[in-house]
């Protein structure tokens, strides 16, 4: 059975009974289709970013420092790749985390397989990703991303760039964070707490995202999309991907959309594409890495990302094709 | 006492340095300085990995976490013993 059968119930009692509005007008579909994925991924959101939340209180970045500065090439790119999934990612961090791993010791590659699949496979992606295209996307999702944070960070620590990074001598001040202990109240509270944030932040623009989409659904025909977007041409990954780049911090309202761009017509790869270059290609992290990196570097890392994202796409629309 | 704020103008930075200077204002304390530390150079010194922190009396208490103002009552309150 549906797991999400009792939520169908609800829209359908809102939007026919509550609403009397008649089944088979467009109107009707839209907005029962509406209020079906909004609380279903209100649902999906708060259970797994407090099940996330909760097991990161157990590894914090310190802790993921300590652990690969010990590591080398490919175990220490696999662990990276890995512990990034689990850490949120907030750009503002991005220039503290980067030397903070640098300095204690951690690979330059390992340390970009961390930047590379942190921001890229998180909760939020993958909870929109599931609720909106099924288990199968949100795999391919996480399996390829994974892949590209690894070999990424390999090839970046086989370049030998070390010198591209800025040489920033930092004096150290002050007691560093002393990592205490936790009780399970704590996490408990903290993980509320978290979820909550992340849901009151994001919720605004999933709301709307799922409003365009509930709109796109029931009045948008489906040839009208499959010739503009261009379901299968040869430029729709390229341009799908060029254009997630400046989307960043919509990324929560975009998928939705997406997700209805997709059961119109746009091919599965194209999508892939889309979501890894608007989540792992961001123009104001780059701009940020600036301080710490010459430009040279951020543009090795954009490039090899890019071609990993376009490879994903391509290869996506071949096999699904 | 010194409390910095540690912050590269991300949405949280504002959110600490409001309920850090709520909280000192709860606890009635004098001769306390709410800094605000928002340049990158400065950031690094204190070797912290996550945004924001908070300092008190340059010992990192606290790093990317949005605490409420009672834990931060209790954090300024720990340091004080």
């Amino acid at each position: 059975m549906n797991i999400f059968y009792p939520v169908q119930a609800f829209a359908d009692w809102l939007t026919y009974g509550v609403f009397s509005m008649h089944q088979e007008t467009l109107f009707a579909q839209a907005v029962n289709f509406f209020i079906f994925d909004t609380i279903k991924i209100v649902l999906l959101l708060s259970v797994i970013i407090f099940t996330v939340s909760i097991i990161r209180s157990f590894i914090p970045p310190e802790k993921i420092r300590l652990i690969l500065s010990h590591k080398y090439q490919i175990t220490g790119n696999l662990l990276a790749a890995l512990f990034g999934i689990i850490t949120p990612f907030c750009t503002c961090s991005a220039i503290p985390l980067f030397l903070g791993f640098i300095q204690a010791g951690v690979p330059l590659g390992v340390t970009f397989s961390f930047l590379i699949a942190s921001p890229m496979i998180n909760e939020v992606a993958i909870v929109l990703l599931f609720g909106l295209f099924g288990w199968k996307i949100s795999l391919m999702y996480i399996v390829s991303g994974y892949m590209i944070a690894v070999i990424s960070g390999v090839i970046i620590g086989k370049l030998n760039v070390e010198h591209l990074v800025e040489n920033i001598a930092v004096r150290k001040m002050g007691a560093p964070l002393t990592v205490a202990e936790l009780s399970w109240t704590m996490r408990l509270h903290a993980a509320k707490n978290y979820t909550y944030d992340i849901i009151s932040k994001i919720l605004p623009y999933v709301v709307i995202g799922i409003g365009i989409g509930a709109w796109i659904h029931g009045y948008v025909p489906t040839a009208f999309i499959a010739r503009y977007a261009g379901g299968t041409s040869w430029y729709a990954v390229l341009l799908a991907t060029l254009i997630g780049i400046p989307l960043y911090s919509n990324a929560a309202g975009v998928l939705p959309l997406v997700s209805v761009l997709t059961e119109k017509g746009v091919a599965i790869g194209t999508t892939l594409a889309f979501m890894m270059a608007v989540t792992g290609l961001s123009l104001p992290e780059f701009l940020i890495l600036k301080k710490v990196m010459k430009t040279k570097l951020i543009i090795i890392f954009a490039a090899i990302v890019g071609v990993g994202i376009l490879f994903t796409g391509y290869l996506f629309n071949y096999l699904l094709g | 006492m010194i409390i910095k704020i540690l912050g590269a103008g991300c949405s949280g930075c504002a959110a600490l340095e409001n309920k850090t200077k709520e909280a000192v204002k709860k606890l009635k304390l004098a001769e306390v300085d709410v800094v605000k530390i928002s340049d990158v150079q400065s950031i690094i010194t204190y070797d912290v990995l996550s945004l924001p922190a908070l300092i008190i009396d340059d010992k990192v208490v606290l790093s990317g976490k949005n605490p409420s103002v009672e834990e931060i009552m209790n954090l300024i309150n720990g340091h004080r013993e």
